[in-house]
């Protein structure tokens, strides 16, 4: 990192960086902060006693519950793929290395009704593998797996875009000399590898469960809204406010965007050890 | 976000010699062909069973027509907006000290973080006729939700973070010897910008701005709740997929599907070589 | 804690039949929520009455045709309760249940019905009392998709009968009218609820159509902002038609309690539930107790106007069909 250039123009510059600053800050406050304030200030509109009920009502438990269970299935598959793809991809050369990274990148960039139909195509009664499924009396589609499968495609390259930038940028001296001092893989990983990679890692695993957590179209699509079954957290959201309950849905997206927060202060944190 | 995912001039040649290049290659591909690549190859196959005469039929229709005008339209509104107030947010927190920088660093990831259906739902509460802001903008006669403006705002709140994130390292990178230079000269500080700064950031703003774009074409969480979902006024391509599918129509929805995945991967493609791009423009400038 | 067991259950790719008690999934229209909160409850004590047994009833809501398509996809319903003969039609072509699901229970396998009915703001400032009030330039009609929301075909289909018998059955004319009617409709939600949100919450248009229970609920929900109830001379019998989704319910081994749901909804205790939330119901004497609830009306049916389901599938809502030219090349 480099210091800040101060450019030493007279006055005027001094004038214009306070605009700026003035400009960005604002727009922020609006654009960013607003929202983010709303959410409370809805969810605690009819007080905390209000709230209280809404938060522990049943059906939102057993939402938090799903998601919570959905991001735990999730994440740790998701940070496995990350440093595989990441290892595959940065310690070695092989043909078609650039189609790969495009291909663990197709997730981001599609939308996740998209991959939803894409499932619901494939696994659905009436899909690919439907006859199959149902002769063997497996539910993909409106059950936990499903929304498990949704998640884990949406949120496919988040880990492994933090590790491969970085696994790359670091080369791999360190680990050639650890195999040349009779090091096995697995020490190579775990002594070499991983403490290199480890703030990058937990930062893409911190972002893959936010979005773990968040996912709400791919997974209305596969979910089938099953109220205390199969209602993740972001749908609560949507059928409580399709319950004329507002209150009661700002109630429950005020714990998501706690979950948001809280993954930023992580990551924030994570960030500080990073640049050090 | 660090975005430099295809920086291919690593010096290291002899790479072969680390082990788990099988375990670890076999892992990335088994994961990859189970969770992405066969359903998108299950979509396709549906697409293909439509047949090119009906595809077209459907994807030419005049709603699915005015479905991904808005699409796009709104997401160029939105990006044109992140252009400028990512990279305003960037050179901000990068060049300037403030107090209160760190926290206003931090909320530039909330977009990220919030899932977004909680941001459509808060932005459609803020915007609508009687909510904070829409009960000034209303009366004005700027009424944003159930307009395209809606739909382009939503696209915009989520995907800002794009732009920032990709920027934001090229300035800290930079090398201050040429700003000082340009000082030494007498140039002022617009014309240093536009000649020096400008360029050595333009191609990361470029990939941010185009991940910004494919990013606001697959938003669909945030906008439903704002876009009133009208069609042929703010009705988006990924909810007419959606509708389709409600329909019973699958033919319908995974036509419209195939071409939101067409664009995403001439998207991806195109962000792709940018980043190529701005890694190169990065190497040679330090 | 039983949540984790089923949580694991599922993720095991099981179906999850609870041993220990009857469960049920009952898969039903949008606007249905706070009635099978207050049905629920009181078939669980009957069951428990008569059988010793307890019941758990999951719910799901969602646009009807949205939600047959579900089934057909997968989603394990043991009983339907729609707002649509078309959309168990479909569950039957699926091979879900059998064809001649009407005569499986009483009155074609409805407990229920309603019709198409308006709220209007406070003070009914627009004057909209019928239906050809709603394809006046002024007047902003609220309802949800027809494509997608059962409860909005309903509209559709009634203000098409509406017209038809106004002008002496001038197809085209008829055509005239509903389409001026869908192009004033600012918001198409895809479902009955979110169109009443749009309507009260969001404050958008002068007249929400859609059933009469709902403006009844609705009415009383929002009694702050005045909203008030119009009946128009004319409407269409929207039956609410149940169904055991036979496959489905025999995989569960739910059939006897799914059975005995759908046949309980028509005993007086439920059709009293029913009429508390303001649908009409086939007990005459329940109907009686709440006649003054509900303003007179003729009710044309499906049949008479139309020629039966078949026929409107075939010639309202099939692909390129009546509804796409008036509604969707607008």
């Amino acid at each position: 990192m480099t210091a800040p250039v101060v450019i030493h123009a007279p006055g005027q510059s001094r004038r214009g960086e306070r605009m700026l600053i003035a400009i960005a800050v604002v727009l922020t406050l609006f654009f960013v902060a607003a929202p983010l304030a709303y959410i409370f200030v809805r969810a605690f509109s009819e007080g905390w006693r209000v709230y209280a009920a809404n938060i522990l009502h049943p059906m939102t438990l057993h939402a938090i519950w799903l998601t919570t269970i959905t991001a735990i299935i999730v994440v740790p598959l998701n940070v496995a793929f990350g440093i595989a793809a990441a290892w595959a991809v940065a310690k070695h050369r092989f043909p078609g290395r650039g189609i790969l990274v495009t291909i663990i990148e197709i997730p981001f960039s599609i939308s996740p009704i998209i991959a939803g139909i894409c499932y619901l195509l494939l696994y659905g009664r009436q899909g690919l593998l439907g006859p199959w499924l149902q002769a063997n009396d497996l539910q993909v589609m409106f059950a936990l797996p499903g929304i498990v499968l949704v998640t884990m495609f949406v949120t496919a390259p988040f880990v492994a875009r933090e590790v491969l930038p970085l696994m790359q940028a670091q080369g791999s001296e360190q680990e050639q000399a650890a195999v040349t001092l009779g090091a096995n893989g697995w020490q190579i990983f775990t002594r070499v590898t991983l403490p290199n990679i480890r703030w990058a890692l937990l930062y893409g695993a911190v972002l893959c469960t936010a979005r773990a957590v968040g996912e709400f179209g791919g997974v209305s699509v596969v979910s089938g809204n099953v109220r205390g079954q199969t209602n993740t957290l972001p749908l609560h959201v949507e059928l409580l406010f399709n319950d004329l309950n507002a209150v009661g849905a700002f109630a429950a997206a005020s714990t998501l965007t706690l979950i948001a927060i809280l993954a930023l202060f992580v990551k924030a944190l994570l960030e500080g050890r990073r640049t050090r | 976000m660090s975005a430099a995912a295809t920086q291919t001039g690593a010096p290291i040649r002899a790479k072969r010699v680390l082990p788990g290049f099988t375990l670890s290659l076999g892992t990335t591909l088994l994961y990859l062909t189970l969770i992405v690549l066969i359903p998108v190859i299950a979509l396709i196959l549906k697409g293909a069973e439509i047949g090119p005469a009906r595809f077209w039929q459907i994807v030419s229709s005049p709603r699915a027509v005015a479905a991904f005008q808005i699409t796009l339209t709104a997401a160029v509104i939105a990006t044109v907006l992140n252009a400028v107030y990512g990279l305003l947010m960037a050179w901000v927190l990068v060049r300037y000290d403030f107090p209160g920088k760190r926290l206003l660093d931090a909320l530039m990831d909330v977009p990220f973080a919030l899932p977004t259906a909680v941001a459509g739902l808060s932005l459609t509460a803020l915007f609508s006729a009687n909510g904070w802001f829409g009960s000034v903008l209303h009366p004005a006669g700027f009424p944003v939700v159930y307009t395209i403006w809606g739909i382009a705002l939503a696209m915009a709140f989520t995907s800002v973070p794009f732009v920032v994130r990709t920027v934001q390292p090229v300035l800290e990178d930079m090398d201050p010897a040429l700003e000082q230079a340009a000082v030494t000269l007498g140039a002022r500080p617009w014309a240093i910008f536009a000649r020096v700064v400008f360029p050595a950031i333009l191609p990361a703003w470029l990939a941010g701005c185009t991940t910004a774009f494919a990013r606001s074409l697959g938003e669909f969480g945030a906008i439903v709740f704002i876009a009133g979902n009208l069609p042929f006024q703010t009705e988006i391509a990924a909810l007419l997929a959606f509708i389709r599918l409600e329909e019973f129509d699958y033919n319908g929805a995974a036509a419209i599907a195939l071409v939101l995945l067409g664009f995403a991967l001439a998207l991806l493609l195109v962000s792709n070589l940018l980043q190529t791009w701005a890694s190169r423009y990065r190497e040679a400038s330090r | 804690m039983k949540q984790p067991l089923l949580a694991v259950a599922l993720a095991l790719g099981l179906a999850a039949p609870a041993a220990a008690q009857d469960r049920l999934l009952n898969v039903s229209y949008d606007i249905s929520r706070e009635l099978f909160e207050a049905l629920n409850p009181a078939f669980a004590a009957h069951w428990q009455e008569t059988t010793g047994r307890t019941v758990t009833i999951d719910m799901s809501h969602g646009g009807s045709s949205r939600q047959a398509r579900a089934i057909l996809e997968g989603l394990s319903a043991d009983v339907v309760t729609f707002n649509q003969e078309t959309d168990i039609d479909v569950l039957a072509e699926g091979g879900l249940l059998p064809a001649e699901w009407r005569d499986l229970l009483p009155n074609r396998a409805s407990p229920y019905y309603s019709l198409p009915a308006f709220l209007v703001r406070a003070g009914n400032p627009k004057n909209i009392q019928d239906w050809d009030d709603l394809a006046r330039e002024d007047v902003a009609p609220v309802f949800p998709n027809p494509k997608t929301s059962g409860n909005a075909r309903y509209t559709y289909l009634a203000a098409y009968a509406y017209e038809l018998a106004r002008n002496g059955g001038d197809h085209t004319a008829t055509q005239e009218f509903v389409k001026s009617i869908l192009s004033s409709v600012p918001v198409f939600d895809t479902g009955g609820r979110a169109a009443t949100q749009t309507f009260a919450e969001r404050g958008i248009g002068d007249v929400l159509v859609t059933f009469e229970a709902e403006t009844g609920g609705i009415a009383a929900e929002y009694a702050a902002q005045g909203f008030e109830r119009v009946t128009p001379s004319q409407s269409l019998f929207a039956a609410f038609p149940v169904a055991v989704v036979a496959e489905n319910a025999k995989r569960n081994g739910s059939t006897e309690v799914a059975k005995a749901y759908l046949e309980w909804l028509y005993s007086p205790e439920a059709q009293r539930i029913l009429a508390e939330h303001f649908y009409r119901v086939t007990d005459e004497a329940v109907a009686e107790e709440y006649a003054d609830r509900q303003a007179g009306v003729t009710l044309v049916t499906v049949d008479e106007v139309f020629g039966g389901w078949g026929a409107v599938r075939a010639d309202h809502l099939a692909d390129g069909a009546i509804l796409d030219q008036v509604f969707v090349n607008q």
